[in-house]
């Protein structure tokens, strides 16, 4: 047990090492996210009201994308150089060496992510109930977006195309929104929120037990 | 029941016809464009199967 | 010989592209009877029999399209999903073939499901779209199967692409139950007051026998489609076997 979650420390630190070397990978898709925030005002106007109704929402949706762009970075460099071909050969089981990879997308992409969104939010003068509650859906949401992610970018690596990925992921991540979106809706009028946290947690944990395996799977047959 | 009592359809003949229709025609090429392939690929095989017996 | 064995037996030789070649011709023609004879009932029962509803006239007879559609829709999905599952899992050529050559059929059942939604939703709401949760997530549902689609093409290789779209299909049905439930919920907290009266038509005997005939006609129909283009596929598949070598040359002296 013990190797085991060595294994995973070593390989979380090395894809933790290799992004922050490669800084652009690490920052490009935060500054996407931050642009698409800012088309929107510029499309309906600084001040409206409606905007500030459709802040949160957003948000979130500037996340899916901006994780629809993010997401290949699991997998590419050790595609390219091979080095994944050596991780399903080694000795450990795939699932593991799988989670840690994700886990260190989540930590590159998803932290950062909350972060900025929390600064976003406070600059847009988000009410704080909204805030929370935006807040605590990301942190259960984007972990799902990347481990639904990894399942998707493992089959269309290498594939022609990133159209592809985004294709078939948008729909998969719909619940995810949903859930969130109608959590931030309650909170900004004052209802309880506990019943889409549950589905969210819910969400996340069947992910969790369920994603790593299935892109263990995934990267069998795309590299028999 | 008149004919065209059965067309107008209580007056949404306008709603329940191209439904029909468009179902009628998505059945029809869920049929008709597997029929065409497989009689394209048998012909093909049939061609590939007959250069290569000629050969030997 | 036990039970056991015999399904076993049964099963594998199921599953050998001959046999399966053999009986699917068999099986398609008992099919296309039933679809004719099925399609013939219901249109008649659906279209002329059946009195027209008192609430929504006779626009309720859209059902007859539209809820047979919406149902295999559903069920060619479990179906690609499963047979991908088998393919994976056992590494049955022909359940890779039945799953690939399903999805084109369900997504044609999704879109029919779809569009005469909408063209009954003219008549009822007064709009084409509204965002009825039924409406929604099969819209959903149409993405993921022209996902699978997608992916089948971009590959080359046919059983990588099988297997590639196994795994898709089978995240694509742990997540539909969770799609539908979301939307659901997401409908009825944002109109509330429509509620879909689609799915809830108010019922009597004559509208449902039709209604059955409906979608056994339906069923078969994809039976029929499904046996074509697995047949044609088998035939590529095994293309250097021995056994259809011998059927092209009968063809070739059938059509001669």
């Amino acid at each position: 047990m013990n190797e085991y979650l060595n294994i995973f420390f070593v390989i979380l630190r090395r894809d933790l090492t290799l992004a922050f070397r490669n800084k652009s990978e690490f920052i490009n898709p935060l500054m996407f996210f931050v642009i698409i925030i800012i088309l929107f005002p510029l499309a309906f106007g600084s001040d409206s009201a409606l905007l500030k109704q459709l802040t949160s929402g957003i948000i979130w949706i500037s996340a899916l994308l901006a994780t629809c762009l993010s997401l290949e970075a699991i997998f590419r460099s050790d595609f390219e150089d091979g080095s994944i071909e050596q991780l399903t050969l080694a000795r450990y089981p795939l699932t593991l060496l799988v989670s840690a990879k994700v886990t260190a997308h989540w930590l590159t992409f998803g932290l950062p992510l909350i972060i900025v969104a929390l600064l976003t939010g406070l600059v847009l003068s988000v009410p704080s109930q909204t805030m929370l509650a935006l807040l605590i859906t990301l942190l259960l949401g984007t972990p799902v977006l990347s481990l639904i992610g990894a399942i998707t970018v493992a089959l269309t690596i290498g594939l022609r195309g990133g159209m592809l990925l985004s294709l078939l992921i948008l729909p998969l991540y719909m619940p995810v929104l949903i859930f969130s979106m109608l959590a931030v809706q309650n909170a900004t009028v004052g209802q309880s929120i506990a019943a889409e946290i549950y589905f969210l947690s819910g969400i996340l944990v069947l992910a969790i037990t369920l994603a790593p395996i299935t892109t263990a799977a995934a990267l069998r047959i795309r590299l028999s | 029941m008149s004919l065209t009592d059965f067309l107008s359809m209580g007056g949404y003949a306008k709603y329940i016809w191209p439904v029909y229709g468009i179902c009628a025609v998505v059945l029809f090429l869920n049929i008709a464009l597997p029929i065409f392939r497989e009689r394209k690929v048998i012909r093909e095989l049939q061609k590939r199967l007959q250069s290569e017996e000629s050969k030997t | 010989m036990s039970l056991y064995k015999k399904c076993h037996r049964w099963f594998h030789q199921f599953a050998s592209p001959k046999y399966f070649y053999d009986i699917s011709h068999i099986i398609s023609k008992y099919a296309i009877v039933v679809c004719i004879i099925c399609f013939i009932a219901g249109l008649y029962g659906g279209l002329i029999l059946a009195p027209a509803d008192y609430q929504q006239g006779d626009s309720f007879r859209i059902m007859y399209v539209h809820v047979p559609a919406a149902w295999m829709a559903l069920f060619v999905y479990v179906v690609m999903a499963v047979a991908g599952g088998i393919g994976l899992i056992w590494h049955i050529k022909l359940a890779e073939i039945v799953a690939r050559n399903s999805a084109p059929i369900g997504a044609s059942f999704t879109f029919l499901a779809l569009v005469s939604g909408a063209i009954w939703g003219k008549p009822m709401w007064g709009a084409y779209w509204v965002w009825d949760a039924r409406l929604t997530s099969f819209l959903i549902l149409f993405f993921l199967y022209l996902g699978y689609i997608a992916l089948q093409s971009a590959f080359e290789d046919r059983r990588v692409a099988a297997r590639a779209g196994a795994i898709l299909a089978l995240v694509g049905i742990v997540n539909i139950p969770i799609i539908h439930y979301s939307v659901e919920w997401w409908s009825t907290l944002h109109q509330g007051s429509i509620i879909s009266q689609i799915d809830k038509p108010t019922v009597h005997m004559s509208m449902l026998i039709p209604l059955i005939f409906m979608v056994l006609a339906f069923k078969t129909f994809y039976v029929t489609s499904l046996l074509i283009r697995v047949r044609t596929e088998i035939l590529e598949y095994e293309s250097n076997t021995s056994w259809v070598k011998q059927l092209l040359r009968d063809y070739k002296n059938v059509t001669n």
